[in-house]
């Protein structure tokens, strides 16, 4: 029986990135940073983290941004749940990132979660993870010697797991645009609020009737670095018929491996992968036929 | 360690521990107990305030993190003597009944209501998701912050002629 | 006062004289965040606790050691069950003549029960210590299906009573067994279906907690505590802790929700007492969420079978119904005493039929103990839901539809009052009526036609329908009682000189509005405003005896208690304006708030003329005091029967199973309104209930007996976007034995509406051929019935 009170715990509050990362070296590998502290703060609650110190980087304006830069559409790690899904030209290039921020969470959790914090949790069922995974985004690593950039598909080693090493912080997410691309996510869950029971998430680029580039994402089904590189290889060089949608969601599904929960038993779940995954390829092939 | 922020409008300060919740720093240093607890997890929402305008579940904030913030709760809602729409239109629509959740919802319903002046229920009803009811089974809720949204030009016309006195004046 | 044009009275400040739509009192201090919740009280010098409880469901324990925790700077005492013992304080008698432990002693039984209690200086130190306190633990295999509790084999959890060597609680029956056997061996149909209406908790917004604060100098306890009934807390404080009743006094603070939650004495309280008495000092005990959820009173959790008998043409002639009753650990369950299975047994419903017969058998699980919660009016939930899930099953079997065999069936007005299959008598009625309103509202033949077409599209939609009556305001002296304390009420009414009043309820408000509805029926009565009189509640030494608010009582009982009250002071002003105007008390006539001279309406007395006079020096006729005082206390005749119709419609996807509730239609009858406003809204949060409970909500537990559903992360509560708009409509039957002809209504909605949901949702399986599913029909649940293989709720899902 958890006790409901965090631990003590010394704080820092950031004044830069650089600072930041000052102090995550001098603090050590018991410090953590906080954002908006969503999913930090219930486990400090619970106890299940007892950091020695928590390094605030709300103060960190300069990476609360959604920006367009070169062919990239970038998102600083401090931008909040609530901005990603009031942007206009989120919308613009990429409407599943509004399709998800609608389904995550709640209005208040929106306003404090930020894109950074949703990935650095590794949460093996969070809504971002799939969607940086679908859109095969690019992850801006800092640490005090140098910057470095790590795949989305590579950056989650596991539940709670990232590639993040000590004295290393997340800056930046970056999505190439894809000129033509038409995106969608979806997720079932039990309620409003609730953490996916499975989400998944698809973008097409579609040329002269066939699938030219797709790429899709599945959360809380156990989908290896939350994509369905199987359904992907298949469908490229496609049409996007019935016929197809259908056998890319068998493969995605076949390459997931989810837990029996109170979400749903394995079936279920698996049978989610499959579903939903078709879900959001028509739904993105419609977007981008221009039928909805 | 110590914080100072604006509470209400007023700057305080106070020594706390780095670990302590933003909701119990309200309720048991601030003594303002109008804003509550319920959950522990950030579902239930009865510790909803405004922090820097934004609704948040200050039982997932730190105090620490709200040092040179700017907080707003319940108590800060009713402004020389009158009622905040908001409030009235949870009295007139019965949206309350044990009052619990009530804090938290109309600190919602004020932001809602400063970004969009007329909701239509589908919004309303989007932005109280994140806050739980037991008792109302959120109809009379939804129809409070209609009521609110329909009244919101009543009292700033009742206002306008104050402040316009004031104005003068200066 | 003024006469508006539609005929009713309203006071100056705009109120109705009695009946009506009226805003609320107890608002202006809500709106402000100015209410005082228990949390929100501090005392000087007061102290936090906080419980330690066990992580696992079934083991002896073999050591504690709390020295780490008592060395805390900031401790001031830890206790533990041998701290108990030596005080005789170790268990505890329940409402359901078992003893529950305060502290575990010998062995735990559940997980999350209470084995330590740290008191400290601040709540986060004691939360520190916890961590600080060493339990060694031998774990024994635990009971967690409740269906094995009787297994030759099953351990048995309650060693602790000499000479018992299973898990059985009790056999309870009733109806006619030889009778409804041969009505079933008549009938031309009979179906059988297994049904659970699983483990569910009433989760107010607010948890349960106390101070309590012992003054060693005058022996006095004052214990602030979060209940709905402070009188019977204070009678079965006197009797567990030894403490004089006189000099124990049970203040009810606002309640932040109740719902059954805060029936019951949870071990934190007497705990908190304990530490009171160690320390000197006041100590305030709060539980957490997972404490709440885990440890304090659930509901439900009742494994039926269920059979029916009818004829080819669909006339019902019996039900029939085998019971499991998980209990938990402790048989703690809230009920008049007399009725273990509380009121199980009007399962009959709302139907005219032959026979009926149930049997109940009680038996101990490694759960938390409770059962009787949650707004069910002592377990009408489970009765209500059993026959209307029944009842669909019928209409799926004779392949008619369900509204026309419901309508066939149903009880006739001219048939009230009615005496029922098993014992109950129904005071008045008019189902047809209710079930045609809901029916109309609905555009049922519409919406059946719509089903139509959708199933021909491959889209499922589904129409749900149920019918409830319900028997509320416990009770009659003769019939029940708690603990032997009868049901009836006190109420006491002071009509100051002035003319404003003070009525004194031992009822206790979480919600309900009584600070408002409670003045409406004074007002109602003696026509003094309802903003003159103040509603006096929640304090055992301010207030009269009773024993307080559940079951939907306080209007049955303590509404008719306030309407006699309010009559006795009309009776008493009429001798004095008599006097006053030296007429006889015959000559004179009532109108709302002033007795007048019969054909001469401009003599006459207002009752606040009668209240300066009764103060005064007027002389009185002989026998007749002073003052405008009047105490009652309300013994009811019979309960009151409310009843409704409900109609639910919802769209499922096939493909993911999730259900979306579209509309719910809920007409109720619950005689005559005090305030309308007022009901309609205890109506909409009963119907969230029936969403909730129907669609997600359960406590479930794994194979090694950890609770599923400890936070709200898993325990789910329906939010707005869940509830649809709801659709209410009335009709009016009043009690023909209530003053006022008032009935419950405070549950009817949360007892109503869950088989009107779960009826839409397998209607809209039909398709699929699926009868029956357990509630809750999360997603996944609903898929796997479409797969043919609904799930089993009551176990964690593997």
């Amino acid at each position: 029986m958890p006790v409901q009170t965090p631990a003590p715990v010394d704080y820092e509050r950031a004044t830069s990135v650089e600072h930041a990362l000052q102090l995550l070296e001098r603090l050590g590998p018991d410090s953590r940073l906080i954002a908006g502290g969503h999913s930090l703060l219930p486990m400090m609650r619970i106890r299940l983290a007892q950091p020695e110190c928590v390094i605030d980087i709300n103060d960190l304006t300069e990476l609360d941004y959604i920006r367009v830069d070169g062919d990239d559409l970038c998102f600083g790690a401090m931008t909040r749940h609530a901005a990603v899904l009031a942007s206009p030209v989120v919308g613009e290039h990429y409407p599943l990132f509004h399709d998800a921020e609608r389904l995550i969470a709640d209005p208040p959790v929106r306003n404090r979660g930020t894109v950074g914090g949703s990935f650095c949790q590794a949460d093996p069922a969070e809504d971002l993870s799939a969607v940086g995974s679908a859109l095969k985004a690019t992850l801006v690593l800092r640490s005090p010697q140098r910057t470095r950039t790590v795949p989305a598909r590579e950056f989650h080693q596991g539940p709670y797991m990232t590639a993040l090493d000590d004295a290393e912080m997340l800056t930046e997410v970056r999505v190439p645009i894809r000129p033509g691309a038409a995106s969608a996510y979806t997720k079932v869950k039990r309620r409003s609020g609730d953490w996916a029971t499975a989400g998944a998430g698809a973008y097409v680029v579609l040329r002269d009737g066939v699938v030219a580039d797709v790429g899709i994402g599945l959360t809380a089904v156990g989908a290896p670095h939350f994509c369905a590189e199987e359904a992907e290889a298949y469908l490229v060089g496609k049409p996007p018929t019935d016929e197809h949608i259908a056998e890319a969601g068998r493969l995605a599904a076949r390459a997931c491996n989810p837990r029996a929960d109170q979400r749903g038993p394995v079936e279920y779940k698996l049978h989610l992968a499959d579903e939903l995954t078709q879900r959001v390829l028509r739904t993105a092939v419609e977007r981008a036929e221009g039928r909805s | 360690m110590q914080v100072t922020m604006t509470v209400n409008g007023t700057e305080v300060t106070r020594e706390i521990e780095p670990r302590l919740l933003l909701v119990h720093f309200i309720r048991d240093h601030l003594g303002l107990t109008g804003t509550h607890w319920g959950c522990d997890t950030s579902q239930c929402g009865t510790c909803v305030l405004q922090l820097d305008g934004l609704p948040v579940k200050s039982c997932t904030v730190l105090a620490a993190m709200a040092d040179g913030h700017e907080v707003r709760t319940v108590e800060g809602l009713e402004v020389d003597g009158q009622l905040d729409p908001v409030q009235q239109g949870f009295m007139e629509e019965h949206g309350l009944q044990c009052g619990f959740c009530t804090p938290g919802m109309m600190m919602t319903a004020r932001w809602l209501l400063d970004n969009d002046s007329d909701p239509d229920e589908a919004t309303i009803r989007e932005a109280i998701s994140g806050q739980l009811c037991r008792c109302t089974g959120y109809e009379n809720i939804v129809r409070a912050i209609r009521w609110a949204a329909e009244h919101q030009g009543e009292r700033q016309a009742e206002r306008e002629p104050e402040t316009a006195e004031q104005e003068v004046q200066a | 006062m003024t006469t508006t044009e539609a005929g009713t009275h309203t006071s100056p400040a705009g109120n109705p004289i009695g009946f009506g739509r009226m805003l609320r009192k107890e608002d202006a201090r809500f709106l402000r965040g100015q209410g005082h919740y228990l949390d929100d009280l501090t005392m000087p010098g007061m102290l936090h606790a906080a419980i330690l409880r066990s992580p696992v469901a079934h083991a002896r324990i073999m050591s504690i050691d709390t020295r780490a925790a008592e060395e805390h700077p900031k401790v001031k005492a830890v206790i533990i069950g041998a701290t108990l013992e030596s005080l005789n304080l170790a268990w505890m008698p329940t409402l359901s003549a078992d003893v529950q432990a305060v502290l575990a002693t010998d062995k735990v039984r559940f997980q999350g029960q209470e084995v330590a209690m740290v008191i400290a200086e601040d709540k986060y130190s004691a939360r520190d210590a916890l961590e600080l306190i060493d339990v060694e633990y031998d774990v024994l295999p635990p009971v967690v299906d409740a269906m094995k509790a009787l297994d030759p084999d099953a351990p048995v959890i309650r060693d602790d009573v000499e000479g018992r060597n299973d898990n059985k609680i009790f056999d309870w029956e009733a109806g006619d067994k030889e009778r409804t056997d041969e009505v079933f061996a008549k009938a031309d149909v009979v179906v059988e279906q297994d049904i659970l209406y699983p483990r569910t908790h009433p989760a107010p917004m607010e948890t349960c907690g106390t101070i309590a604060s012992m003054d060693k100098v005058t022996g006095r306890l004052t214990v602030w505590s979060t209940n709905q009934a402070p009188h019977a807390h204070r009678t079965i404080y006197a009797l567990v802790a030894g403490i004089p009743e006189h000099n124990i006094q049970i203040i009810s603070p606002d309640i932040g929700g109740g719902f059954g939650n805060k029936v019951g004495i949870y071990p934190g309280y007497v705990l908190a007492v304990v530490g009171s008495i160690i320390t000197g000092k006041p100590v305030k005990w709060v539980e957490d969420r997972s404490e709440n959820l885990m440890s304090t009173s659930f509901a439900r959790d009742y494994h039926m079978k269920g059979e029916i008998a009818a004829t080819r043409d669909g006339k019902i002639l019996g039900v029939r119904v085998n019971v499991i009753a998980d209990h938990g650990a402790f048989n703690g369950t809230a009920q008049p005493s007399k009725f273990p299975a509380g009121f199980f047994h009007i399962f009959t419903g709302s139907y005219d039929l032959e026979a009926a017969h149930c049997n109940v058998t009680g038996v101990y699980t490694n759960k938390a103990p409770g059962g009787v919660a949650y707004a069910c009016s002592f377990r009408i939930t489970e009765a209500v839901y059993l026959v209307e899930r029944m009842v669909d099953v019928l209409a799926d079997e004779l392949e008619v539809d369900p509204a026309e065999l419901r309508m066939k069936n149903l009880l006739r007005p001219e048939q009230f009052p009615y005496t029922s299959m098993t014992g109950w008598e129904y005071d008045s009625g008019d189902y047809p009526r209710a079930l045609q309103k809901a029916l109309d509202i609905a555009g049922y033949q519409q919406l059946r036609e719509e089903q139509k077409e959708k199933r021909e599209r491959g889209e499922l939609m589904g129409i749900g329908i149920s019918f409830f009556t319900e028997g509320v305001g416990a009770g009659p002296r003769k019939h029940m009682d708690i603990l032997g304390l009868g049901m009836a009420d006190g109420c006491e009414l002071r009509v100051h000189p002035t003319g404003k009043a003070q009525l004194r309820l031992s009822v206790q408000t979480q919600g309900q509005g009584h600070e408002t509805t409670f003045a409406q029926i004074v007002s109602h009565e003696l026509g003094i405003p309802p903003e003159d009189i103040d509603v006096i509640h929640g304090d055992t030494s301010n207030t009269p005896f009773g024993l307080g608010t559940y079951g939907s009582r306080s209007t049955p009982v303590s509404g008719a208690a306030a309407a006699v009250v309010a009559q006795r002071i009309r009776d008493k002003a009429r001798i004095i304006t008599a006097a006053a105007l030296e007429v006889s008390p015959d000559d004179l006539e009532w109108e709302q708030g002033r007795w007048y001279v019969k054909g001469d309406p401009s003599q006459g007395k207002t009752i606040q003329d009668v209240a300066m006079l009764a103060h005064g020096t007027l002389e009185l006729p002989e026998g007749v005091e002073g003052h405008l005082d009047a105490s009652v206390v309300y013994d009811p005749p019979n309960l009151t029967y409310p009843f409704g119709a409900y109609v639910c419609v919802v769209d499922v996807d096939r493909g993911t199973g999730q259900v979306s509730v579209r509309r719910f239609i809920a007409v109720d009858d619950c005689g005559p309104r005090i305030n309308p406003m007022i009901v309609e809204g205890q109506i909409h949060g009963g119907l969230a209930d029936g969403v909730g409970m129907a669609l997600m909500q359960v406590i479930s537990f794994d194979e090694d007996g950890n609770c599923v559903g400890g936070s709200f992360m898993d325990y789910l509560l329906p939010t707005s976007m869940e509830c649809p708009s709801w659709e209410t409509g009335e009709t009016v039957t009043p009690s023909p034995h209530h003053p006022l002809g008032l009935k419950g209504i405070g549950e009817s909605a949360t007892v109503g509406s869950p088989p009107a949901v779960v009826n839409a949702v397998i209607d809209a399986l039909e398709p699929f051929g699926v009868r029956h599913a357990d509630m809750p029909l999360t997603p996944a649940n609903v898929w796997m019935a479409m797969q043919g293989k609904p799930m089993r709720t009551d176990l964690a899902v593997t």
